[in-house]
């Protein structure tokens, strides 16, 4: 699904390296978490997978099902599978946030070449979507994040995923700011996509976020690489020991 | 009679559909295409025979030509206005044509099956939107359409002259009188002597006297005591002809009691060399009456350039004339090389209100400089202002208001809301408040705003898979939601497409 190559990245207007060669292999059907001290890269490269602006790659590539993803503009990304929820999502005024998840799908649909969903059918998809999610109808009416609590932000961000089905999902520190219930409902909602077609880079700072989602795989990023990965244990000895000892380790 | 002009809408409802599935596919100016017909003009220029010479187009009574004589002569003193923040070179007003129109029109139709086809063929091709939305109100009960979908009267303007008025009969019904303003001046002298000038006064401003002394053609509204119009009212105005200017006039009566809502949309082909246009709209409101107007204003723009396009100079102005009037005027500027123009309110009755929407986008070289005037004359008078200007590209965009609170003007109030965005860094945006308070209890509120589009906005839409245009047109619906809200159904569709194209390549 996704494949990290010796990944090196710069910020575009500062002389600053943040990724010094990732290499990240997640392969379809599988859940990756990503851990790290802050600073660590991790946001970074979440950024770089989904195309913002303000970074150079100088080295090194990324691939999504073969695609060279580095070379698409953000929307091609998205058309082909690639999806971010954001730690801090955006608030748009006046823009209803099913509106903007209508324009969302279909020009996703339209740049894929497939038909787009009519008026009804999209309503009673997003209705369907909602209440899986335990999402108020109401929140759909209201303008895109706009006066959103943190749990509301975070929620809708799993519900425009659940909306676009993509089939490579990032998740970018989407527990932080988040309490124990609002977090249970993200993680539910994430577990409801996991399907064999479908992978998961979860991004997080925490141990709780993988108690509700299981993670097959843990990296441990550390000063723009992964340094460590493992199986579920090693974000458990993170929990335990913290960051120190693990990255002593490695040097 | 009523059962071809329903035939000749079902023919518009396809094209209409095809129009704006076309607008909403978001090609650049749609309507630059100009309609190959045989045309009679006046000579160039204009002086006192032009001016006789167009009344006698007409058929008008001699008050009238002398009415526009008088116009003519004050006009010859007068000098163009220079206050705006507006750079255009000097208009040699002898340069162009004053009166321009089909040769099939000389002897003027009965009904819409004797108007030459290639007229209606134009006016389908424009897709004289309204129709299309029928289909949608029909649709969508939400608006408490009835299930037919809700019918417009239009009345539709050929370079200098009406071309046809549709559903005539069945507003007449009603009382309400709906005609090219010319044939108002042959048949209803008695309304148009009474009200004619009465708010726009002929000494207005250079604009206004000109228009006064060459309006060729515009429409007519008369609504008696208490009626409520059975449709929307709309023209439709198309500029045609080469180095013609047009210049039409809209009057509108709303006796007490009454409601009308009107509708105005205008386009004009695409060419090199600027042209003007020069338009008044007066609206007269009695007690407790109430009249929207609603204009969407697609004019071609000009060129990527600044070459061409429509230099605007309007004055449309509301007098409530008695108490509880109201109106509340909604545009959407989005073409025009140049916009001068100032929808205002004289808030003459106690308790009338006023209220302006306005959405002014301004791409490549475009210049607008538009705003209103609210004159609090009456006591307890109430305004609102809500104002969304966009720049982009290199233009430059003002928003210049009045608010003035008369001595007699008691515990009135007036609110006003100025937002400007802003999108790449060439472009500018102006705000020009005039306040005056002449009396003490009342109040005056005055909020502005500038931003720009904001990166993380587009980038989060990106990520979800729109286009960069597509990004900026939703962010900017959002900026104009509030205004786009209260132009009727017909309208908001079409707005909310035009927003979209006016912007495209206004980014990357």
């Amino acid at each position: 699904m996704l494949e990290i190559k010796n990944l090196h990245v710069k910020l575009e207007d500062e002389d600053k390296q943040i990724l010094k060669g990732v290499d990240l292999t997640v392969p379809a059907g599988e859940v990756h978490a990503i851990m790290g001290p802050n600073g660590s890269g991790k946001s970074t490269l979440s950024y770089v997978l989904s195309g913002r602006d303000g970074y150079e790659v100088t080295e090194g590539e990324a691939t999504l099902n073969g695609e060279a993803l580095l070379e698409m503009e953000p929307e091609e990304r998205a058309s082909a599978g690639l999806f971010l929820a954001f730690q801090y999502p955006v608030e748009i005024p006046g823009v209803g946030n099913m509106t903007f998840l209508r324009t969302a799908v279909n020009a996703q649909r339209k740049s894929r070449g497939e038909e787009e969903l009519s008026a009804a059918d999209f309503l009673k998809l997003i209705r369907e979507k909602a209440r899986t999610l335990k999402i108020d109808a109401e929140m759909l009416k209201r303008p895109v994040n706009v006066g959103f609590s943190g749990g509301e932000k975070k929620r809708n961000e799993i519900l425009q995923m659940a909306m676009l089905e993509p089939r490579m999902c990032i998740l970018d520190e989407t527990d932080s700011g988040l309490d124990v219930d609002a977090m249970r409902l993200v993680a539910e909602g994430v577990n409801a996509l996991r399907s064999p077609d479908r992978a998961f880079l979860v991004i997080t700072h925490y141990q709780r976020l993988l108690d509700h989602i299981k993670p097959d795989v843990v990296h441990i990023m550390a000063d723009g690489r992964i340094v460590r990965s493992g199986g579920p244990e090693l974000a458990l000895e993170v929990e335990e020991n913290g960051y120190g000892d693990l990255l002593a380790e490695v040097g | 009679m009523t059962e071809q002009i329903g035939e000749a809408i079902e023919v518009r409802e396809g094209v209409d559909r095809e129009t704006v599935e076309t607008v909403q596919n978001m090609g650049s100016y749609k309507y630059g295409w100009e309609t190959d017909i045989e045309m009679e003009y006046a000579p160039k220029g204009v002086n006192e025979d032009i001016v006789r010479l167009i009344s006698e187009k007409n058929e008008e009574p001699e008050w009238m030509t002398e009415w526009r004589l008088q116009a003519f002569r004050r006009w010859q003193t007068m000098t163009e206005p220079k206050w705006a923040m507006l750079h255009y070179p000097e208009i040699d007003y002898q340069e162009q044509y004053y009166y321009a129109r089909p040769k099939s029109m000389q002897v003027k139709p009965k009904s819409l099956d004797e108007v030459d086809p290639k007229l209606l063929a134009t006016y389908e091709k424009l897709g004289i939107p309204l129709k299309e939305q029928m289909i949608l109100a029909g649709i969508d009960g939400a608006e408490g359409a009835p299930a037919e979908g809700r019918k417009v009267a239009v009345d539709a303007v050929f370079d200098s002259v009406s071309v046809g008025t549709t559903f005539k009969d069945e507003l007449a019904k009603a009382g309400v009188i709906f005609c090219s303003i010319s044939e108002a001046i042959r048949e209803h002298p008695e309304l148009v002597k009474k009200y004619l000038g009465s708010v726009v006064p002929q000494t207005d401003n250079f604009y206004a006297t000109l228009n006064s002394a060459v309006f060729s053609d515009g429409s007519f509204v008369y609504v008696p005591p208490g009626v409520r119009c059975p449709m929307e009212l709309s023209t439709y105005f198309r500029i045609n002809a080469e180095n013609t200017g047009q210049f039409e006039r809209t009057l509108i009566i709303a006796d007490k009691g009454s409601y009308v809502s009107y509708l105005e949309g205008c386009t004009a082909p695409k060419r090199d060399v600027a042209q003007l246009h020069a338009a008044v709209v007066e609206i007269v409101i009695l007690e407790d009456a109430e009249v929207k107007y609603s204009t969407v204003q697609n004019w071609f723009p000009g060129d990527e350039e600044g070459r061409g396009g429509i230099y605007n100079f309007v004055t449309k102005r509301a007098d409530c004339r008695e108490a509880r009037a109201k109106v509340m005027w909604t545009q959407v500027e989005t073409g025009s090389a140049i916009t001068w123009k100032y929808p205002s309110c004289i808030l003459r009755g106690d308790e009338s209100q006023g209220e302006f929407y306005s959405i002014a986008i301004a791409n490549n070289h475009q210049q607008a400089d538009t705003g209103t005037k609210m004159i609090h004359l009456g006591k307890n008078t109430r305004s609102r202002i809500v104002s969304k200007g966009i720049s982009a590209g290199q233009a430059q965009n003002t928003y210049r208001g009045l608010v003035s609170m008369h001595p007699r003007a008691k515990n009135s109030r007036n609110y006003t809301q100025c937002d400007s965005l802003l999108i790449g860094d060439k472009c500018g945006a102006h705000t020009v408040p005039y306040i005056e308070v002449k009396n003490t209890s009342s109040r005056v509120e005055h909020e502005a705003t500038t931003s720009k589009v904001d990166d993380d906005q587009l980038f989060y839409c990106r990520s979800r898979g729109m286009d960069e245009e597509e990004a900026v047109a939703l962010v900017v619906n959002g900026f104009c939601r509030e205004v786009l809200q209260a132009l009727p159904m017909e309208f908001a569709m079409e707005a909310q497409a035009l927003v979209a194209i006016s912007l495209e390549g206004s980014v990357g």
